[in-house]
């Protein structure tokens, strides 16, 4: 076993592990934190592929942005006493169901492909591309999705004030 | 077998050495294994010791601008104070809190532990003292950096404490809203500095550092990163989490012994590293001083080791941000939030523009 077999075994057994307590957890701020343990981890199988750039953004977004979110909502809303219901035995028949139905596709899947090890050597993905790529117009340019994505944000953003303001009558 | 070669000014040579040699007497594997080790204690000793200076360091400074002498019992000039509290701490008895969240109340500290070692593992030190060099090394810090208020969120909730609960309430709500101007001021820098890998932002200064090569935006960036920075560190006069006369002692209230000690010594390092960032990125890191066209002032520097001058610009930054501390009074939260989103936010943007234009026209240095 070398060193990056170790590392994979290592965030992979951590992926799984808390993706299971996530959602199994009955206190929502512990399947909060397990969530945030599944994200770092991905992440490090990100930074292990040497594509730090996209591992950096998971960090920032999940980790730092939506994690920090969720945890400042169930900070102002719940209580530390608080736990979920047990879920009836009828409906974690069927959820187990869809659980193994949904797995099953993708191993079938996954065992379909014939996956090859690469030749080529990995190489480091420079920040100018990205950055000259983001903002292209050309081909392969992302400034459209871009400028999508920001009007959409500015509209949630500017529905999410609507909906909190007071309504005078 | 390489021979062995230490040289003060160039450390990558030794550190080089060290691989070499791991490498030609174990497996690949366990070689790989040993660097990590040696990295890692290497990084906890530094991080002791850092940490117990700086709780000195702070006390003494607190004492001169009060007029006062600070500690001066223990050792000469009380040097080995923070060595005595250290112990208190390790003997004194972990409290446990009956109505809280076992799990995550013990868990909160290591968070925000692990994400300083995180950080500081980017950080270059010293010329070939870097443990990783990121091509995005800037994004990374701000990544990492962002993920500290979890600690704090948890271990304000998990208390089961009011006071530490609207600590971490508004730990949570300033930290992620200055963290916006700290990455603004940084990316500012990154415009002029053409890269986010710190190791190309060291070597970019080596003729002059950034903050006089970038002039008036530079000098506004680092302003504002001063600012921000000591907000998200949760210092004074931003120390509303923690705000003693309202809150006790904010989110570690409930916390004993030296899961408290944890926490405090976060905080310490979490000073030293947005003061060591800031060094790098304005102030030039490890490069000594230089002035283009005077050799034998360069060479006088140059006479100074490279850790001697990153670890001086640290020192620097983090007196100013004591003196912060000590002179200013704490701000109110709806004050705290004005300032950052009515007056940095804007100034940070338009700061951005003017240093882009800068550098698209060629008016740095």
């Amino acid at each position: 076993m070398n060193g990056n077999q170790f590392m994979f075994y290592m965030f992979a057994s951590v992926i799984i592990i808390s993706s299971i307590l996530t959602v199994t957890s009955r206190k929502i701020l512990r399947a909060a934190v397990y969530l945030l343990f599944v994200l770092v981890s991905t992440s490090g199988l990100y930074f292990m592929l040497n594509y730090q750039f996209l591992a950096a953004i998971q960090l920032t977004l999940y980790a730092g942005g939506i994690v920090v979110l969720i945890i400042f909502s169930i900070l102002l809303t719940s209580h530390i006493g608080e736990r979920f219901d047990l879920i009836k035995p009828q409906k974690s028949l069927f959820s187990a169901i869809a659980v193994i139905a949904g797995a099953v596709l993708c191993i079938i899947t996954i065992l379909n492909y014939k996956f090859s090890a690469g030749q080529a050597v990995a190489r480091e993905v420079n920040m100018n591309i990205i950055g000259k790529d983001l903002l292209s117009m050309e081909y392969n340019g992302f400034i459209l999705p871009f400028e999508v994505i920001s009007i959409l944000l500015l509209a949630a953003m500017i529905g999410s004030i609507v909906v909190a303001k007071k309504i005078k009558k | 077998m390489q021979d062995f070669k230490f040289n003060i000014y160039d450390l990558s040579s030794f550190t080089h050495w060290v691989d070499v040699s791991l490498y030609s007497y174990c497996t690949p594997f366990w070689a790989m294994m040993w660097e990590m080790i040696i990295i890692g204690v290497a990084m906890l000793l530094f991080y002791a010791v850092i940490g117990l200076f700086l709780v000195y360091a702070e006390r003494k400074v607190c004492a001169f601008m009060q007029n006062r002498i600070g500690p001066n019992r223990v050792g000469p000039y009380g040097f080995i104070q923070t060595v005595a509290d250290l112990v208190k701490l390790l003997m004194k008895e972990l409290v446990i809190i009956r109505k809280s969240d076992k799990f995550l109340f013990y868990l909160a500290p290591f968070i925000v532990i692990i994400v300083n070692f995180m950080t500081m593992a980017a950080i270059p030190f010293a010329k070939g003292i870097h443990a990783i060099d990121f091509n995005i090394g800037v994004l990374y810090i701000m990544a990492i950096s962002s993920m500290g208020v979890i600690g704090v969120l948890i271990a304000g909730w998990s208390s089961n404490n009011k006071f530490s609960m609207i600590g971490a309430m508004r730990s949570g709500a300033q930290i992620v809203s200055y963290e916006l101007s700290v990455g603004f001021s940084l990316i500012t820098m990154c415009v002029l500095a053409g890269s986010m890998q710190l190791s190309t932002i060291v070597e970019g200064q080596s003729e002059c550092w950034y903050i006089f090569q970038g002039h008036i935006p530079a000098i506004i960036a680092f302003v504002i990163f001063l600012i921000a920075g000591t907000a998200e560190t949760n210092r004074g006069p931003f120390d509303l989490a923690e705000a003693e006369s309202e809150l006790t002692a904010g989110y570690h209230t409930e916390y004993s012994g030296i899961s408290f000690a944890f926490f405090y010594l976060a905080e310490y390092i979490n000073m030293f590293i947005i003061a060591s960032i800031a060094a790098t990125v304005f102030w030039g890191g490890w490069m000594p001083f230089h002035i283009s066209g005077l050799a034998g002032f360069n060479n006088i520097m140059d006479f100074i080791p490279p850790f001697i001058w990153y670890i001086g610009k640290t020192f620097v930054i983090i007196w100013i941000m004591m003196w912060f501390k000590w002179t200013f009074p704490r701000l109110r939260i709806d004050q705290l939030l004005t300032l950052e989103w009515k007056y940095l936010l804007p100034i940070n943007l338009v700061n951005i523009i003017l240093m882009a234009l800068i550098v698209l026209m060629g008016w740095h240095f």
